[in-house]
């Protein structure tokens, strides 16, 4: 039910860089799991509202004050690149 | 050209809010001039298992602004997140808002060219800001890009305008109103250079009478009014060539370039992000209460255009004069406070706008910071109205206690500056004219007026300014009567 | 006889006693884990000179004051990798976190670690919690102490062998799904699932936000009240935390149940529930009756597209969530990749496993414009179906039991190959996190010599039922001294 371009569109949307073969494997378990999943199709939803989150929170904030963070070394300890205090990624296109 | 085109533009504005710390941590907001990188926290970072909480003063100042422009605040909000890849995004996804904005349908005056223009305002959000990335060079040529993240999670307010406007330079017209709303209100520094204040714009063009749209094309890169205006005149020429060519308008990105002043093809349609956005589940939604939302609208300070048509009316100043003055806040506020000190509204509004507005320009320093405490102004304005010194040395004084910060009052009694209206001295100088420019006195009691001009002329500078000339003027009359 | 098998009331009865040190807890510990976890994999990497250090400094304010410390002052205990820890490799078992070194630590972390306990290491689990079997960690393969051909279940499966094996006298494992009941169900130990927010998830690396939840796995259920107890409660980084006052779990234990409401749904009970995991559940519902329980036949008729409903919200979430992992600030770098596309796709190619991948891909599909609606919405008003289905029959009874899974722990790669069955492993703890209720699994028995647990499943907030009735089945299926023999065997070395 997935076209191949489907799911190499999909692994690119999510940037996964998955080879031919296995976007082909992919493509066969994603077609079982949508299936499945198309189990939803039969629940009674008509005037239900969505839940997004339980719990019943609402307006949990925090006051507009400053905090100390991370000192430049802390943040940059875990990069795997980095120049004068800068992270360096490869170029853009 | 055979047919006539009219533009279909909307700008969508992004600004910085001025809280103290970030959307979603404890870090500074104001983040210019930190070394790279040092203004993070793990939450800004994006380090796995952060979580957001969100800054209380940013979710107001969004409701502030978008009562001051006009628009519904929904009693039911939330937080979505918007997915996309880019390295200056630390989470990849922004947390902004999709389906349900803090704010929506409000609208926003400005004049342009005379004319009262109404705009639309879809909304007013509130989300993240990115960080910054630094190319060797050109972005497309570079080799490598650097990431600071400083600036990713300051608070950044999106208001979305209607394409509402009709003409380029409408657009610069209408940023310039919303930012000096945003600075009314406190919310923004209006500072499009540095992009604490930057817009985007999407321009279509259709036929004049016709509500058939053309394709959008969305224009980005604009970081002055100058540029936006430019931007969008090329593109409606560009757009106008290409239709008159019976070709199509590709619907797509495209950058200003400031350099060649042109806009450059950035993105099309068919590579158009999906930003799969899908309510941010870290962040419990925001239930608007309405007695908050009235609070916040008694507390709106008074907005620009009410403000110019308040000070012209109640000081009958001039349109230009109310416009100057209303620039900002505190700028106003400096003038009633002259006016309140006892100086004659129209003359200290002349004061303010033609000589202490012409220094603080020279200085790039705003009236109300100047050295110049408005009580000094209004003294000064005082004493030229009654006379008690000339226009001319008041005009000297000013400038020289603009630097110094000396109240102009006491310098012209220390320095014996007042004006000399002394009859019996200035007799004797109007009899050294009269003796010294004989010719002059002959031909003004022959008729000509001028010539009384050079009698004033050479009292005054006798005087080095101080005499009253419209007494030098009067005894000049009286001593030269003509048969 | 190992230190470790003392209950932690008991370790910390010993150490005020000074019938023996923290230092020598922390040590039997490791013992346990040099001699057994080179074949059982619950640890990816331990902290030994900083857990002994601590633990002298335990002794020594022990020995000053012996009074008024909490009862896991000077206790051994290890977290799930997906925990944050400060200064200690964290990978939730994942080579695209190879290397991260948290600089600071989860909300959890630094809560159990100001009561006291002292950390002993870092837990495998199914890379970033996906999975049910820990077959999914990209780094080893942990196996069940009571049949090492046998899965642990996931996916804090290092954390339910950790506490089994008497390696950590408690652990931290996170449930999105059923991680933390299903392998304590395998294990034979005790594991909670807190209601959503009741504990902080600051510091635990999001698998599903919505879903996941951090709790205790623990040999006893009052080890679970007391660690919970230590754990949970509003934290200013976690705005979804709960501001509701922390019961008192342990007062909860020994109440007995007379004249509680039990449900049982009739749904659950028609999951393909393999006989001798039956029998288990059976024989504890009718102690719970002997002890004076109402057994209530109830129904949860959503529950059959829960599952469909967490497939479709889990993957949406992760696809998200994992977003961060691109290698720019954190992993083990672009391989030389020349451009940011190839950076970013070398990253996370290189850098995530299958089931991963899977679940990415699936989330990327049902957020995309045009499916989202029957997807995604779809599910989200499922889930608001399951809540209430929970939420009318909290209102018939005081809590639901049924078993924890269909099944004891199944042979390892027996469900590799089918993703579906795999996703049927967690049928009955799933709807659990959609509706953000309570849950414990408890050791109820045996079948064919493997551990089956019972799980009770009580309303949003209430542990403390949960917490009264697993004690109740704990006490009258008086298992829990009862190690597996991989564990016994360490008795010789001590
Ligand atoms: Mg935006
Ligand atoms: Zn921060």
């Amino acid at each position: 039910m997935f076209e191949p371009a489907q799911v190499a569109h999909l692994s690119r949307l999510a940037r996964l860089g998955l080879t031919d073969e296995e976007l082909e494997r992919l493509r066969a378990q994603l077609g079982d799991i949508v299936r499945a999943v198309g189990k939803l199709a039969e629940a009674p939803t008509g005037q239900v509202d969505p839940t997004a989150q339980v719990g019943g929170l609402y307006n949990v904030m925090r006051e507009d004050r400053v905090v100390d963070g991370l000192t430049q070394d802390e943040a940059l300890a875990n990069a795997s690149s980095h120049e004068a205090g800068l992270i360096r990624v490869p170029a853009i296109q | 050209m055979s047919r006539q085109w009219e533009a279909v533009i909307g700008l969508e504005v992004h600004a910085q809010l001025l809280t103290e710390s970030k959307m979603f941590c404890g870090c500074r907001a104001q983040y210019l001039g930190l070394p790279p990188n040092s203004n993070t926290c793990p939450v800004c970072l994006g380090l796995p298992g952060t979580l957001p909480v969100m800054n209380r003063a940013a979710v107001e100042m969004t409701i502030r602004t978008a009562l001051a422009l006009n628009c519904e605040i929904p009693e039911f909000t939330k937080f979505d997140r918007k997915n996309y890849f880019y390295p200056d995004l630390p989470k990849g996804y922004q947390i902004s808002q999709y389906d349900l904005p803090l704010s929506l349908n409000g609208c926003l005056e400005f004049e342009v060219g005379g004319r009262v223009v109404r705009a639309g305002i879809t909304r007013v959000h509130l989300e993240e800001d990115a960080g910054t990335l630094h190319h060797a060079g050109e972005i497309h040529t570079s080799s490598f890009s650097l990431v600071d993240l400083n600036r990713a999670g300051v608070p950044l307010m999106e208001i979305v305008g209607e394409p509402d406007l009709r003409h380029p330079e409408e657009a610069p017209a209408y940023l310039a109103a919303l930012r000096q709303t945003l600075m009314y209100l406190g919310v923004n520094d209006g500072n499009m250079e540095e992009g604490s204040l930057r817009c985007d714009a999407n321009i279509s063009l259709r036929e004049k009478g016709s509500s058939v749209l053309g394709a959008k094309v969305e224009v980005k890169n604009m970081n002055s009014f100058r540029s936006i205006q430019r931007a969008l005149e090329f593109e409606f020429q560009r757009q106008a060539d290409l239709l008159e060519q019976g070709r199509k308008v590709a619907q797509e990105t495209r950058g200003w370039s400031d350099l060649e002043q042109v806009t450059v093809s950035q993105r099309s349609k068919e590579e158009a992000q999906e930003y799969r956005y899908f309510p941010e589940p870290d962040l419990p939604p925001l239930r608007v209460a309405r007695d908050y939302v009235e609070r916040i609208r008694e507390a709106l300070p008074e907005l620009p255009r009410a403000k110019r048509v308040r000070l012209r009316e109640s000081y009958s100043l001039a349109e230009d004069q109310a416009r100057v003055i209303a620039e900002s806040p505190e700028d106003a506020a400096y003038f009633e406070a002259v006016v309140e000190a006892g100086a004659d509204p129209r003359s200290a509004a002349n004061w303010q706008v033609q000589n202490l507005q012409a220094l603080c320009n020279a200085s790039k320093i705003r009236v109300a910071d100047c050295r110049i405490p408005p009580v000094a102004l209004a003294r000064l304005v005082q004493l030229v109205d009654q006379d008690q010194v000339s226009g001319v040395v008041a005009k000297d004084v000013l400038a020289e206690c603009f630097v110094s910060g000396d109240a102009p009052a006491e310098l012209i009694a220390s320095r014996g500056l007042a004006q000399v209206s002394d009859q019996r001295q200035l007799r004797e100088l109007v009899e050294q004219a009269v003796t010294a420019n004989s010719k002059a006195a002959l031909d003004y009691q022959a008729g000509n007026d001028k010539a009384l001009n050079a009698l004033v002329g050479f009292v005054m500078a006798a005087s080095r300014g101080k005499a009253n000339s419209k007494m030098v003027s009067q005894l000049l009359r009286e001593r030269l009567p003509r048969s | 006889m190992s230190l470790l098998d003392l209950s932690i009331a008991e370790m910390a009865r010993g150490l005020r006693d000074r019938e023996f040190s923290s230092v020598e807890l922390v040590e039997a510990a490791y013992q346990q884990i040099d001699r057994l976890d080179g074949e059982l994999g619950a640890f990816l990497r331990t902290t030994r000179d900083q857990a002994l250090a601590q633990a002298s400094v335990c002794d020594r304010e022990l020995a000053v004051s012996p009074d008024g410390r909490g009862e896991l002052y000077g206790i051994p205990v290890a977290y799930k990798d997906v925990l944050c820890t400060q200064g200690v490799e964290t990978t939730a078992a994942s080579r695209i976190l190879s290397g991260f070194i948290p600089p600071y630590s989860a909300t959890v972390v630094e809560r159990m670690e100001s009561q006291g306990a002292i950390a002993l290491g870092k837990l495998n689990c199914d890379e970033f919690a996906m999975g049910s079997s820990n077959e999914n960690s990209a780094f080893q393969q942990t196996r069940n102490p009571w049949a090492t051909d046998r899965v642990p279940g996931g996916s804090s499966g290092g954390s339910a062998v950790a506490v089994s094996a008497r390696m950590a006298a408690a652990t931290l494992g996170s449930d999105t799904g059923g991680s933390i009941r299903l392998p304590a169900s395998f294990c034979g130990v005790v594991g909670v699932k807190p209601s959503y927010g009741r504990v902080s998830r600051y510091g635990l690396i999001a698998f599903a936000s919505s879903l996941d939840q951090v709790g205790p796995l623990t040999k006893t259920v009052a080890d679970s009240a007391l660690v919970l107890g230590a754990i949970a409660g509003e934290d200013p980084h976690d705005a979804t935390s709960s501001q509701a006052p922390v019961a008192s779990y342990q007062d909860a234990i020994g109440q007995g149940v007379s004249g509680l409401r039990v449900g049982i749904p009739k749904e659950y009970l028609a999951m393909g529930i393999e006989p001798g995991v039956r029998r288990v559940f059976d024989q504890a519902a009718q102690w719970l009756e002997a002890e004076g329980a109402r057994l209530v036949e109830v129904s949860l008729p959503s529950t059959e597209y829960a599952l469909a409903a967490y497939y479709v919200i889990a993957p949406a979430e992760v696809s998200s969530n994992l977003a961060r992992m691109d290698g720019v600030r954190f992993g083990p770098g672009f391989g030389g990749a020349t451009n940011l596309g190839d950076a970013y796709e070398h990253a996370r190619h290189q850098g995530f496993g299958g089931e991963v991948r899977r679940r990415i891909t699936l989330g990327t599909y049902v957020l995309s414009s045009g499916y989202y609606d029957a997807y995604y919405l779809r599910a989200q008003k499922v889930r608001t179906l399951v809540a209430q289905d929970f939420e009318r029959v909290f209102s018939e009874v005081d809590c639901v039991i049924s078993p924890t899974a269909p099944t004891a722990a199944f042979r390892l790669g027996e469900r590799l190959a089918d993703p579906l069955a795999m996703y049927a492993t967690d049928l009955l703890t799933l709807p659990a996190n959609l509706a953000g209720i309570s849950g414990i699994s408890v050791p109820a028995g045996f079948s064919d010599a493997l551990p089956v647990g019972l799980q009770v499943l009580g309303p949003y907030l209430g542990e403390a039922t949960c917490f009264r009735v697993a004690a109740q089945v704990e006490a009258a299926a008086d298992i829990w001294r009862v190690g597996p023999e991989t564990a016994g065997a360490a008795e010789e070395g001590v």
